[in-house]
């Protein structure tokens, strides 16, 4: 199984009551596989809403799980490093999934850093098996010291497909929620609180890495005494692979490090070796012990790693590598809905700030239609910076263009910036609502009005949103391929001057038939119209 | 030092749409039913939007990196024939190719059952029992779609054997 279902799988053996997330390439099946396999599984809007419901959950006593990929933890920074302070009464596990190499990312950040900034204890598996037993670790330390726990996965944990033993099911340990006790001193973080929470903090590290010299979630193949190789997560496989006379020391709980454990090893082996994805993390933690050990080349730092790489590294080869051949490039899907909305806005020669989803696509050609995309949410204040700098003339051509599950995500906000800081030549805000979270596979959203299992619930309607914000001028459209329609409520908006929010409707083409299919499920009517004022 | 024989290495490549993934499943759980030690990698995300994908497949005694390093896939396994150059780098002299002219696209019940007859083709290579193949496919496709990816399978490995 992949390292996603092994990750599911171990919460629901392991007695996980809720798991939160946000979906985000490559962690989106972790919470789609543990509410398929019977967990309790749930989208939050973005990051930060599920690390706080997650938060909640442990508080509560139960063992909770969040779910996101790198750049999420971003987003849920804020209250990370302070739930650190605070600890928890249950077990909170937090899994960030990484993508060196940008498969689909816009970054390539390497989130080991947040565990030392955040000061906490950090997890890194290196196939499903251990992706499956490490679930299970954290949740034992996350309990025993009353700490959350960063698991940190990347794209090759996350898809790779490897055999799974799973525990016997009567292995299950029951947590058991009690009823809430107050304990303001480690619940409220005032000033007064935060100081000695922060000791404490310090404290449980020390014992952690005490305890992390003679764990069992670091593994060391013996070898030769001419190499050694210090590595973590799905690069111990590619290093037995490439060396196998080496002697390996594979570190899963990589921070707080085992210094005494690293050190023994390094000096068993005449050169030694720090083999890992993206930043150096484990190298420069283990040179500050004052360990002498070996980075890898800086070019190495960009991409994955894989066996060839590994080799080129221990042999020291800094040539140019050979550049990937050319393959065939995503696009848009024929009779998508965005490509009419970035041919017209191609068209018009307009000054598109994009945003993070399938109509990123609109940037390729025959398109060419978009100037800007940093991350989430940031079409909207990225284009209301534009239009408040740039000349008259240019200003009235930019427009911001967002999807409707990333507006939820962090857009809303962004809407509330358009409507406190107007710019002087209005602003046109254009949400591609197609009715799901197509990007990442096609997940429900709080505008689709449908539950992560795709049971109907309370659903954000965006132009009541915009309404009900103070935006005058709120359009829904379908833009159709052919009809002149969209264009000339794009131009009129643009000339109007004025704050504009234009809603382009029509369900993604590759599951309309699925939407169809899931709105005829029963529902609770009164809930959902409720929840829609 | 113990030797193990290494592992056996499948690349699969086409575009978004066309079972790339399905069928590296399906040979992945017929190994594994097989005994073998089995790792399987690929990339989600974009690729879905009908771009190129690969699929990456290993399987022996024991397997350590997920990846099929650059120039040692055994078999490379087309869906496209336009798939063979953007993939070059995993081959080596030995490399075998099956590509989808090897199958009459007009004996299949469906067009889409190419990733399967290719898999028939790529049986006649591998160890791997009739058996085994076949329940792999049962485990992997919906019942509606088995007798025509059955008879895909069929088709593969009645072209192979001539």
């Amino acid at each position: 199984m992949s390292g996603d279902e092994a990750l599911a799988l171990a919460s629901l053996h392991a007695g996980v009551v809720l798991g939160t997330g946000y979906p985000g390439t490559p962690s989106t099946e972790i919470l789609e596989e543990f509410a398929s396999l019977g967990g309790k599984a749930q989208w939050s809007p973005n990051e930060k809403v599920a690390m706080e419901v997650a938060i909640g959950a442990a508080f509560a006593g139960g063992r909770a799980l969040v779910t996101m990929k790198h750049v999420g933890l971003n987003v849920a920074a804020d209250p990370l490093f302070t739930v650190a302070y605070t600890g928890v009464t249950g077990a909170l596990v937090i899994i960030s999934a990484d993508d060196p190499g940008m498969a689909s990312s816009q970054n390539e950040q390497d989130n080991r850093r947040y565990a030392v900034a955040a000061a906490l204890p950090m997890l890194e598996p290196s196939d499903s098996q251990q992706a499956y037993d490490f679930l299970w670790d954290a949740i034992e330390i996350s309990e025993r010291w009353h700490i959350p726990v960063l698991l940190r996965i990347t794209t090759r944990v996350c898809h790779a497909k490897t055999v799974v033993k799973p525990r016997p099911e009567s292995a299950v340990p029951a947590a058991r929620p009690e009823s809430f006790k107050r304990d303001v001193q480690h619940r409220v973080m005032i000033p007064a609180f935060a100081r000695p929470a922060h000791h404490n903090l310090r404290t449980k590290l020390a014992e952690m890495a005490t305890w992390n010299e003679t764990c069992a979630l670091n593994r060391e193949f013996p070898g030769g005494s001419d190499l050694g190789i210090i590595t973590s997560g799905v690069s111990v496989n590619h290093a037995l692979e490439a060396a196998p006379g080496a002697s390996v020391l594979q570190l899963g709980f990589t921070y707080p490090l085992p210094a005494a454990k690293i050190a023994a090893f390094a000096s068993k082996v005449k050169r030694c070796v720090v083999i890992e994805e993206g930043d150096p993390y484990l190298y420069e933690s283990i040179r500050v012990l004052g360990i002498p050990v070996e980075n890898k080349p800086a070019m190495y730092r960009h991409g994955e790693l894989n066996v060839n790489r590994v080799r080129r590294i221990l042999a020291g080869d800094v040539s140019p590598e050979p550049p990937p051949l050319p393959g065939k490039p995503p696009q848009l899907c024929e009779g998508c809905s965005h490509r009419v909305v970035f041919e017209t806005l191609g068209r018009m020669d307009c000054i598109v700030s994009g945003d993070i989803g399938c109509y990123t696509l609109g940037v390729l050609p025959p398109f060419k239609a978009m100037d800007t995309c940093v991350c989430m949410g940031a079409s909207i204040g990225v284009g209301l910076g534009l239009r408040h700098i740039l000349p008259d003339a240019e200003a009235r051509r930019v427009v911001s263009v967002i999807g409707d599950s990333t507006f939820v995500h962090s857009g809303i906000t962004g809407l509330v910036e358009m409507i406190y800081n107007p710019p002087s030549t209005g602003h046109v805000l254009i949400i591609l609502d197609n009715s799901t979270t197509a990007m990442t596979g096609h997940q429900e959203n709080p505008s689709t009005g449908r539950s992560l299992e795709h049971n109907a619930t309370g659903k954000v309607v965006f132009e009541d949103l915009a309404r009900s914000l103070g935006v005058k001028r709120v359009h829904v459209i379908d833009p159709r391929p052919g009809d002149p329609q969209f264009e000339k409520l794009v131009k009129e908006s643009l000339d109007s001057g004025e704050l504009v929010v234009i809603v382009a409707r029509r369900p993604c083409i590759l599951i309309a038939k699925q939407i169809r299919e899931y709105e005829k499920r029963p529902c609770d009517a009164a809930v959902t119209e409720e929840a829609a004022v | 030092m113990e030797t193990i024989k290494p592992a056996t290495n499948i690349v699969f490549a086409g575009l978004g749409g066309q079972g790339v993934l399905k069928a590296s499943d399906i040979l992945a759980d017929a190994a594994l039913r097989m005994g073998w030690d089995v790792k399987k990698s690929e990339l989600h995300g974009m690729s879905q939007r009908g771009g190129s994908v690969t699929s990456d497949v290993r399987f022996g005694e024991r397997v350590l990196s997920p990846m099929v390093p650059l120039g040692e896939a055994d078999f490379l396994v087309l869906l496209v024939g336009d798939q063979l150059e953007p993939n070059r780098h995993y081959m080596k002299p030995s490399t075998v190719v099956l590509a989808p002219a090897a199958i009459p696209v007009e004996l299949l019940l469906h067009p889409k059952s190419l990733n399967i007859a290719l898999l028939g083709l790529l049986s006649h290579h591998l160890e791997i029992t009739r058996e085994h193949w076949l329940e792999a496919i049962r485990a992997h496709m919906p019942e509606k779609l088995l007798e025509m990816n059955i008879r895909a399978f069929e088709l593969g490995c009645a072209r192979a054997a001539s």
